[in-house]
């Protein structure tokens, strides 16, 4: 047994060195642009590119524009679902986890095939248009984790008591939908909303094929161009993804779930 | 739980006194049309272009020229490197959960372990990439440390981060954590009285893990390891960011062809895509069936 501890503590420390050397090595990186000495010119020179400024906002109101979107889908399906077409459940459930089979670049392909400037439906033919297919494919990419979440909060109240109650209440859909059961299933959405925003933040593919000014596309561009100031925005970034689990965390119970690569 | 189920699948008569055309489908309807727009249809619409050729006639040419040397290169690599980083990252992250699970470990590293890979399952794409250009690219500084201290240098090796066992090790961030996470819940439906049973039963260590701890776990070991490899098959950005256009993997010749057109075929594109959505799906069905299988013990 005492044999089995030490590999234990083997397995631990090389799973800690493996994450936390990278981190130190871009941390470290991230100060040498001053020659000769450690300094944080790379974030001054970050935090002051009007570009970071203008992808990160673009990206975060697109976001928050996915979260919106995406909790007014999932919630009323999932809550009817179980309330009243629970046959349905096992194919709501299979659609949700199709964006985890079908890779986000194929999906824009996509969009681009059917939602081009001469098509029947010419999204991509506005920059408008455009913004918000992107962010309907946000919607498609957060829909396994956004769901899951959703659900799982939906399965640990007893929707049909709750719903007979404000019925008998007095309580109108609007109501029972706002009023109860978005508050009592709050931490899963939460949970969702803030894994949905680590997703959309640094993403790629997408923005980059619909040629939106997001995030991910502009840490490319700098990545292509630049020494430093990639490693800053790595530290960022990573910033960013530890705020958002660190709140998934704190907002409890919700379902835990991973962003896929993309 | 079955009698509550049939239950509900009949609600009392009393309830419905006649029959009546039902309209609770239309609660799910916008769930379903924007599936059906944003999912189903433009994947479906890809899917058909991949059999049809530039005027629209049914044609298995596209799929015939997924098989000439460019496409084919770029496939194996790809498949490659996700069998590979898939396989390492379900072997490592499988280690890690169980040392921290079974291994007699202070309690609090638990949750830690959890958090921290919450997080660098999460730490993908192209940030991803600057971190390990920065700890293993040139002039970074492991790459330095090494020289530094032990005059050793990595380039020397033949260790290249714009190649395979660089995008592979890349990958590994992500990957380990992921299995982590999705092996957790599996290790902890490990009953104690399993072990306890069998040693009192006189089983050796490894005969508890051949005869009762493996047969329990394969399922879901391997239903993960498919999950790992769907997802590093279809990342893109992570590679893009790290290797420009030089490592010739599906996802960036998809890329290349969606921007610019570089297989002169616009339908050759839609088959390129299709062989990845069956190559995701087949690993994703699999794993799903594994799964129906491993949770039978983990209940």
């Amino acid at each position: 047994m005492k044999r089995g501890r030490v590999w234990s503590w083997v397995a631990i420390i090389i799973g800690a060195i493996y994450f936390f050397v990278p981190l130190i090595a871009t941390f470290e990186f991230s100060l040498r642009m001053r020659r000769g000495t450690h300094s944080f010119d790379a974030y001054a020179v970050v935090f002051s590119d009007q570009r970071f400024q203008a992808s990160f906002l673009y990206s975060s109101v697109l976001a928050l524009a996915t979260i919106v979107v995406g909790v007014l889908l999932v919630v009323p399906t999932a809550y009817w679902v179980e309330l009243r077409l629970r046959r349905l459940r096992p194919l709501v459930e299979f659609i949700t986890l199709l964006p985890l089979v079908i890779p986000a670049i194929v999906l824009v392909f996509g969009y681009l095939r059917i939602y081009n400037s001469s098509s029947w439906l010419p999204l991509t033919a506005s920059e408008r248009g455009t913004d918000i297919l992107l962010m309907f494919g946000y919607v498609s990419l957060s829909l396994p984790y956004m769901y899951r979440a959703v659900d799982t909060g939906l399965r640990a109240i007893d929707v049909r008591t709750l719903t007979e109650a404000a019925e008998s209440l007095g309580a109108k859909w609007p109501a029972i939908l706002f009023r109860v059961i978005f508050p009592n299933v709050r931490s899963g959405i939460l949970s969702g909303a803030f894994l949905t925003f680590a997703i959309v933040i640094g993403e790629f593919t997408l923005a980059s094929l619909l040629d939106r000014p997001a995030f991910g596309p502009y840490l490319q561009l700098i990545g292509a161009n630049r020494a430093y100031e990639p490693a800053a925005l790595a530290i960022i970034a990573f910033a960013v993804t530890w705020a958002c689990m660190g709140l998934i965390n704190l907002v409890g119970s919700g379902a835990r779930g991973t962003a896929p690569a993309r | 739980m079955v009698v509550q189920t049939i239950v509900e699948d009949f609600p009392p008569i009393a309830a419905t006194p006649r029959r009546r055309l039902s309209w609770n489908w239309l609660g799910v309807v916008p769930f379903f049309a924007f599936t059906a727009l944003f999912l189903l249809l433009p994947t479906g619409l890809l899917m058909v272009g991949a059999f049809q050729d530039a005027d629209g006639y049914f044609t298995l040419n596209n799929i015939r020229n997924l098989f000439t040397e460019t496409i084919w290169n770029a496939y194996k690599i790809s498949i490659e490197v996700s069998l590979a980083s898939a396989l390492l990252g379900a072997l490592l992250g499988f280690l890690l959960a169980y040392a921290v699970i079974g291994g007699g470990l202070p309690r609090w590293l638990r949750p830690t372990l959890m958090t921290l890979s919450g997080v660098a399952s999460n730490f993908a794409g192209v940030p991803l990439a600057f971190a390990f250009l920065a700890t293993l690219g040139p002039t970074g500084l492991v790459t330095v440390l090494l020289m530094y201290f032990f005059n050793f240098s990595l380039r020397s090796t033949g260790f290249n981060l714009l190649s395979f066992w660089g995008l592979t090790l890349t990958y590994l961030y992500f990957q380990i954590p992921l299995m982590v996470l999705i092996m957790t819940p599996a290790l902890d439906g490990l009953k104690k009285e399993w072990r306890e049973a069998s040693s009192i039963l006189g089983a050796t260590r490894w005969q508890y893990w051949r005869h009762v701890a493996l047969p329990v776990l394969w399922p879901s070991f391997l239903g993960s390891a498919l999950l790992l490899f769907a997802n590093s098959f279809g990342a893109i950005a992570t590679a893009y960011a790290l290797t420009g256009s030089s490592l010739n993997i599906v996802t960036i010749l998809l890329y290349a062809q969606i921007r610019g057109d570089v297989l002169h075929d616009q339908n050759l594109g839609y088959a390129l895509a299709l062989g990845m959505i069956v190559l995701t799906g087949a690993s994703n069905i699999f794993y799903i069936w594994l799964r129906a299988r491993s949770e039978r013990w983990l209940k």
